[in-house]
């Protein structure tokens, strides 16, 4: 019954969590998708979630970021409970989400991209009275958050984002997310339409946002991807936490056999 | 073939072999060229419409007053197609804007010349008529969920017999209206030819959306909810409020044309404001905006509307019948469709 328990140590000790769930119930219909799961991301780390089809992975990853409200349970950010009435309100607090569709504009241009739906205007009367678009303002600070992520391919701020390669535009959602993120970011998929190359360069992406200080969820069906990089794994199945594992506990295939149930989770 | 391309110095993709890119055909270009610089396309056919007509008839289509008349009737169309653009934008359409224009006119005329309402009051009052127009559409489209085609096709008939009821389909004759309604129809002496104020406005207006369109946020959120409007949501653009503000705009903006139309025909007719429906649609298509969304520009808007002016200008210059200038007119925004589908369908 008790999860907890099964926890691996995280890397930061007995810190509290940035962002935990605890009884976690969603059901659609007759339908129930999550049954009780708890979560928990601590300060400084890469957290991969991994979980079969139906699991309850996207129904988890929804709940905590505001895309749907979960029945019963609850959600505590840095140790206040929070209630996300929708993505807003869960960016706002702090939460930035890569969706998988990136959620990226092609015919506008990559600085427009970033500072989408948060534009800055120009200080003064320009700004206030007029609502003039701080265009080189949010370019530089584009220019400067993408190579600050180490994005130096993408050199003109002014491109459309429908020219760039699938890696490109991945890497425009990523720094978005890095730049306004402030408590957490969370990754839906990102390397599932991506190369090998390209997936390496989100990857690395990843890794230097953790480094910042900034913690990570990373959710994937990708097991070398996640084991590349997370700290620890959180794994779903039927709806619940079964084991929060990590790459030096355990190998791939022990992961992906607690995952399907062919092997006992680990108990402390 | 393959020295060719060996010798050719590798594009800016370094570190991706996938990204060399096999020569391009000229056709490829082109349809590049015309991806990135939407406005050419109407620049070019307003060019090149005005040259074959110069050619046509040199004495009387050059004649001092033919670029100011093509100026003066282009003024209410061109102001609906700017309400039209930015709701074409979001990937909406409104098929109503020819009848909150004459819903509008009517009601403003109306109140003026037979219940004794000041001008400027009659005016205020006028475009409320317009923007509640819009606010109906707005509504319809963002909270009742209909596509925009359905609502404004419905609207377009309920405007327009309100009109037809509430006017009783008699004319207000401009002698009957005080002089803030006349006004556009004045203008000022510009080298020997009167430029008419509605014109002015006309220009003054579009001035007034190219910068909202480029340089505020909501310009930038107009953009966004046409190009994919579920990124736009997600990235915390309130669309709902994008799309209302769009349409109670447009039906403003229909309301400013009926103020323009008054002036230019110096009366208020009833039965106008159908072909200007269809023409305000051909300019935007014509001035390149994507029937799609999230691209085009407001300067194409008015490059389009002063196409269709041109040709039916220079096809009666021409003394060609007008049926042939509604048959030009139907070719031109087949074409321009088709062209903005091929752009569309580039390989950057």
């Amino acid at each position: 019954m008790s999860t907890a328990t099964e926890m691996v140590e995280s890397p930061t000790g007995g810190a509290a969590p940035v962002l935990s769930a605890h009884g976690l119930v969603k059901r659609y219909g007759s339908v129930t998708a999550l049954s009780g799961s708890d979560f928990d991301l601590m300060p400084g780390e890469i957290l991969g979630v991994i979980g079969d089809n139906g699991a309850g992975k996207s129904t988890l990853i929804k709940c905590l970021t505001g895309a749907e409200t979960a029945d019963e349970g609850e959600i505590r950010l840095d140790g206040e409970v929070v209630r996300f009435a929708n993505p807003l309100a869960a960016r706002d607090a702090g939460i930035e989400t890569v969706y998988q569709s990136l959620a990226v504009c092609p015919a506008l241009d990559i600085a427009a991209n970033l500072f989408l739906g948060r534009e800055r205007v120009k200080k003064g009367i320009r700004g206030t009275v007029f609502r003039q678009l701080d265009h080189k303002g949010m370019r530089d600070e584009a220019a400067s958050q993408l190579k600050a992520l180490g994005v130096l391919t993408v050199q003109n701020m002014n491109q459309a984002v429908e020219t760039l390669s699938g890696g490109q535009r991945q890497a425009v959602a990523v720094s978005r997310a890095a730049a306004f993120g402030s408590r957490l970011v969370v990754m839906d998929e990102p390397t599932a339409a991506l190369g090998v190359k390209e997936s390496n360069r989100v990857l690395a992406l990843i890794t230097s946002i953790r480094d910042r200080g900034l913690p990570v969820v990373l959710i994937s069906h990708n097991m070398p991807h996640v084991f590349e990089v997370a700290d620890r794994i959180h794994i779903q199945r039927l709806g619940r936490r079964i084991a929060v594992v990590s790459p030096q506990s355990h190998t791939m295939s022990d992961a992906v056999a607690i995952m399907t149930g062919a092997m006992a989770p680990p108990t402390a | 073939m393959t020295t060719q391309a060996a010798t050719v110095p590798s594009a800016p993709a370094p570190d991706d072999p996938a990204e060399v890119r096999p020569p391009v055909s000229l056709g490829r270009r082109v349809q590049r060229v015309l991806h990135a610089q939407p406005i050419l396309g109407p620049a070019m056919v307003l060019a090149a419409a005005l040259v074959v007509f110069s050619l046509w008839n040199p004495d009387r289509f050059f004649a001092s007053g033919t670029f100011v008349l093509i100026l003066q009737q282009t003024a209410p169309i061109a102001v609906l197609a700017i309400g039209q653009t930015i709701i074409i934008l979001t990937a909406g359409i409104d098929l109503s804007v020819g009848a909150i224009m004459v819903l509008s006119m009517i009601t403003m005329a109306k109140v003026n010349a037979e219940q004794g309402v000041p001008g400027p009051l009659a005016l205020l009052i006028g475009f409320l008529v317009g923007v509640a127009c819009g606010l109906v559409n707005g509504l319809l489209v963002t909270r009742l969920k209909l596509p925009p085609f359905i609502v404004t096709l419905g609207t377009f008939s309920i405007f327009f017999a309100i009109n037809l009821l509430y006017s009783k389909s008699a004319t207000v004759r401009g002698t009957d209206m005080s002089s803030v309604m006349l006004f556009l129809g004045q203008g000022v002496s510009v080298a020997g030819t009167k430029i008419s104020y509605g014109s002015i406005l006309m220009l003054l207006l579009f001035a007034v959306m190219a910068y909202v369109l480029r340089n505020t946020p909501w310009g930038r959120h107009v953009y966004a909810v046409g190009d994919d409007v579920e990124a736009a949501r997600l990235s915390g653009i309130r669309v709902r409020r994008v799309l209302l503000s769009v349409y109670v705009v447009a039906g403003l903006l229909c309301a400013v044309a009926a103020w323009v139309l008054i002036g230019r025909v110096g009366s208020a007719s009833p039965q106008s404001g159908q072909t200007e429906n269809l023409a305000s649609i051909t300019a935007v298509v014509l001035g390149g905006t994507s029937l799609f969304g999230g691209r085009g520009l407001v300067l194409g808007t008015l490059l389009g509307a002063l196409v269709v002016t041109t040709f039916s200008v220079g096809l009666g210059i021409a003394g060609v019948d007008q049926q042939w200038q509604l048959l030009a007119t139907g070719v031109l925004v087949i074409g321009a469709v088709t062209l903005d589908q091929w752009i569309r369908r580039v390989k950057l």
